[in-house]
């Protein structure tokens, strides 16, 4: 894992001092809110429905036990004893003081963590794959690629005042599991056939109100000319990215209306004359970034079984725990999501566990993946029984991964002041609903925004389900066929909306009709796409028989 | 009837206008009437309110009441949550937003 | 005319009253020029040795166009005063003087201890601009 040295923390202390310093001024009155809402902005604090909420940035995904141990303890002293865990690998807080944030952000500091621009209209928290380092299927690790980005993008001068927030994913597989193509940059790490490594930039995806999928627009940059590159792509945006509609200001309307076409030409200019700056780190440091991700110093020769005999456990292995790199090791999953819990939401006692159990049998790791759950990365095959137990009995070995009750949902009109609907309740019905037949069901990712800005990926769900505001009244739009894999898709609106009992009643008629046409080893979305959205029309707004 | 609301700069807690203070019940707010943006742009400068704003209310049997479900969630607080609600001993607390 | 508040150059300001980039082209002997959000500072390279003074409106700090236009003049080689002038606040001084900014002429002035703060703040820099300051990366590596 990355460790900071004198000059990161250097930086994370400096902005302690300089947020400290802002919330003084903004408290003796020389900052009106105006000034101060960007400030405090960038340093993650919203102010949203109940109080402040402050958004940690948890760099790719990425935490030690003792990150893990503060983020516990953090919900403790600072905040009502829980967190939520978001879909863009942060950690959000949601009953801040203003007078506190800066004593928190000195406690990140302690364990090299931070809030700096977890919001505001700069270069946001870069995510990865959760399984980075974990698994087979990658070229590399994507997750020094992503440091190197971040440390380019901290308070980058020029990019601090963008037309819109940008948020950029590293992945370095074909296997997207960090929905790379729905970001304003997504980075695949890949090797050409001269054996060499490179970045393939796809620009201009995102979701809100006008989803689009980034195209590519340069498959191979060479990688040590990938940073001066991204600075290409950002200066064109900043320059031409529309300021005059805060809906159409996004990197993907750029690229939209100028066309991939010339978008890229402006972009291949500025690069041609960004070469000439020598803004590229060397590669040493990448090197030296490597290096601190190399290789926990796995055990050879372990034992490859597992007992199955407890069937519960067995259940669980088959759904949350996945095929590690290293012989016997296994790639666990910790599900954020029991049946009829707040998706994403973890008790300070419940994060304080997983950072043990990632001290004593993860070499120390733990993810949060984009699905609101979390990772131990590196357990061993002949740990698993044991690690399974002290979840279960925390309430945290729900065996649902990727299953219908695996739902991403967006905190929603609980506690967004943008939302138009409540979110966790559906979310929360929908998995008491189908309780006990999930494993019947199969894959099946249901996602819920509270409203059109998309916090909850609904466009990208085998289910999508949308909260819209019908006259005052909470309803919710169902869409169908979404997907945020290397198949990324954008999900269809069936129809009309529905009451939120109504919007439970046509997700369960939605799986019936799956399930009476599915074959062999065909998912929700297999299905989906092959017989179209017909059928599934028919029986979620047919009358009822009599 | 208008009501005025906001957050409590220092704690962020939701707050409403009583016609002397800020209260952390709404059923203690005052019918602003057509003062509401005046008092509002007062005890912004004055620093004891942010992000200040002007509902539509009406008054219920239990006092003023938001006319818009979001308001009448940031009274309660989540319903998701109702033991950090401002009725947390009511089970049936959540029933208020609807 | 709002007064320049601070500067971090010895010559002496010039004189002339800045024109905008339209009528830049047609005053073959303006010295100052006054780029706003939209134009593309570009058009200016051509002439930059007849320049004294070039400076960049921020009508609302959260526009941040101005920061291109400032590094786009530096990297040509620029070398004249570059002023930042408009809605030009503490927390943004730093973020201007490494995109090359060495004048600022607030609308309202600015605290002068706050500001002084602001700029001293932070003591290192990750990203290497046209200011000259050592990238992190470079001084890690020896390359500084
Ligand atoms: C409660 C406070 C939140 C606010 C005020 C908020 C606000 C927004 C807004 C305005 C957008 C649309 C941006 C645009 O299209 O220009 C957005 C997008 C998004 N937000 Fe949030 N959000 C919040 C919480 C969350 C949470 C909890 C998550 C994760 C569960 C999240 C993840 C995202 C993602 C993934 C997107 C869509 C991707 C994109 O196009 O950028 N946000 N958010
Ligand atoms: S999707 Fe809408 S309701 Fe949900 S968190 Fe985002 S802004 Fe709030």
């Amino acid at each position: 894992m990355y460790k900071y040295d004198s000059y990161d923390q250097a930086m994370v202390d400096a902005r302690v001092a300089e947020f400290r310093d802002q919330v003084r001024r903004r408290l003796d009155g020389s900052l009106a809110e105006e000034q101060f809402r960007p400030l405090r902005l960038m340093n993650g604090l919203y102010l949203q429905l109940h109080a402040y909420m402050l958004r940690v940035a948890v760099p790719y995904g990425t935490l030690n036990s003792a990150q893990m141990t503060m983020l516990g303890d953090i919900a403790d002293k600072y905040d009502r004893g829980y967190g939520h865990f978001t879909t863009r690998q942060n950690i959000q807080y949601n009953w801040i003081k203003l007078e506190e944030a800066p004593d928190i952000l000195a406690d990140l500091a302690k364990v090299e963590m931070h809030a700096i621009q977890t919001s505001g209209n700069c270069i946001r928290n870069t995510t990865s794959d959760q399984y980075a380092g974990a698994i087979a299927d990658e070229v590399v690790d994507p997750r020094p690629y992503a440091e190197l980005i971040r440390q380019w993008s901290t308070f980058h001068p020029e990019f601090s005042f963008l037309p819109r927030k940008f948020k950029m994913a590293v992945i370095a597989s074909d296997t997207d599991r960090a929905a790379m193509r729905l970001h304003d940059i997504g980075i695949q790490i890949v090797r050409n056939d001269a054996g060499e490594l490179g970045a393939a930039f796809y620009v201009g995806g995102g979701m809100g109100r006008t989803p689009m999928i980034a195209p590519c627009i340069n498959a191979f940059v060479p990688i040590d000319q990938m940073i001066t590159y991204s600075e290409a792509c950002l200066r064109v945006y900043n320059r031409h990215g529309r300021r005059d509609n805060k809906y159409k200001a996004r990197i993907k309307i750029l690229v939209h209306e100028l066309g991939k076409d010339e978008y890229t030409r402006q972009v291949e200019a500025e690069f041609a004359h960004l070469l000439t700056q020598n803004i590229e780190p060397p590669l040493a440091e990448l090197e030296r970034i490597k290096a601190q991700f190399a290789d926990p110093p796995f055990e050879i020769a372990l034992d490859e079984t597992v007992d199955r005999s407890d069937p519960d456990f067995a259940v669980w292995l088959d759904n949350n725990v996945q095929v590690h790199k290293a012989p016997g090791y296994a790639i666990v999953t910790i599900s954020l999501k029991p049946v009829g819990g707040i998706p994403g939401d973890a008790s300070a006692d419940q994060i304080r566990l997983m950072a043990r159990l990632a001290k004593r049998y993860s070499f120390d790791e733990l993810r949060v993946t984009h699905a609101q759950n979390i990772v131990l990365p590196h357990v061993r095959k002949a740990d698993l029984h044991a690690v399974w137990q002290q979840l279960d009995e925390a309430g945290l070995g729900t065996p649902n991964l990727d299953k219908i009750g695996d739902i991403i949902a967006c905190p929603g009109l609980d506690y967004c002041s943008l939302a138009n609907a409540r979110s966790i309740p559906v979310a929360q019905k929908i998995s008491e609903r189908f309780a006990g037949r999930e494993q019947e069901i199969g894959e099946l990712k249901l996602k819920i925004s509270g409203c059109i800005n998309a916090c909850g990926h609904h466009h990208a769900g085998h289910i999508g389900i949308l909260g819209v505001d019908r006259k005052g009244v909470e309803n919710y739009q169902l869409l169908l066929g979404g997907s945020e894999g290397a198949d990324t898709s954008l999900g269809t609106i069936t129809g009309p909306g529905f009451n939120e009992e109504g919007i439970v009643d046509a997700v369960e008629k939605a799986t019936s009709v799956y399930l009476a046409n599915r074959q062999d080893g065909e998912r929700f979305l297999d299905t989906y796409r092959r017989i179209g959205m017909a059928p599934f029309k028919d029986a979620i707004y047919a009358k009822d028989a009599v | 009837m208008k009501i005025l609301t906001g957050n409590d700069l220092k704690t962020g807690a939701v707050t409403w206008w009583t016609g002397e203070g800020w209260s952390l019940h709404v059923a203690e707010a005052t019918d602003v009437g057509e003062h509401g943006d005046e008092i509002a742009a007062r005890e912004n400068a004055a620093r004891r309110v942010v992000a200040p704003y002007v509902i539509d209310g009406e008054n219920g049997p239990d006092g003023p009441r938001p006319a818009h479900i979001k308001d009448r969630i940031r009274a309660l607080g989540p319903t998701v949550r109702l033991d950090l609600s401002v009725k947390p001993a009511d089970p049936d607390a959540g029933s208020y937003v609807i | 005319m709002v007064e320049t508040q601070l500067r971090f150059r010895d010559d002496e300001p010039a004189g002339d009253p800045a024109v905008t980039v339209d009528s830049f082209g047609e005053q073959t002997n303006a010295s100052a020029v006054r780029i706003e959000p939209g134009d593309d500072a570009r058009v200016l390279l051509p002439h930059l040795d007849r320049i004294r003074l070039v400076e960049v409106n921020f009508p609302v700090f959260g526009d941040g166009r101005g920061y291109s236009a400032a590094r786009i003049l530096r990297e040509a080689g620029y070398a004249g005063e570059l002023r930042a002038v408009g809605d030009v606040l503490i927390d943004q001084l730093a973020f201007l003087r490494r995109c090359g900014f060495d004048s600022f002429a607030p609308e309202h002035p600015l605290n002068a201890a706050d500001a002084e703060a602001a700029l001293a703040r932070y003591p290192e820099v990750y990203s290497p601009t046209v200011d000259g300051r050592p990238a992190i990366w470079a001084k890690r590596h020896g390359l500084a």
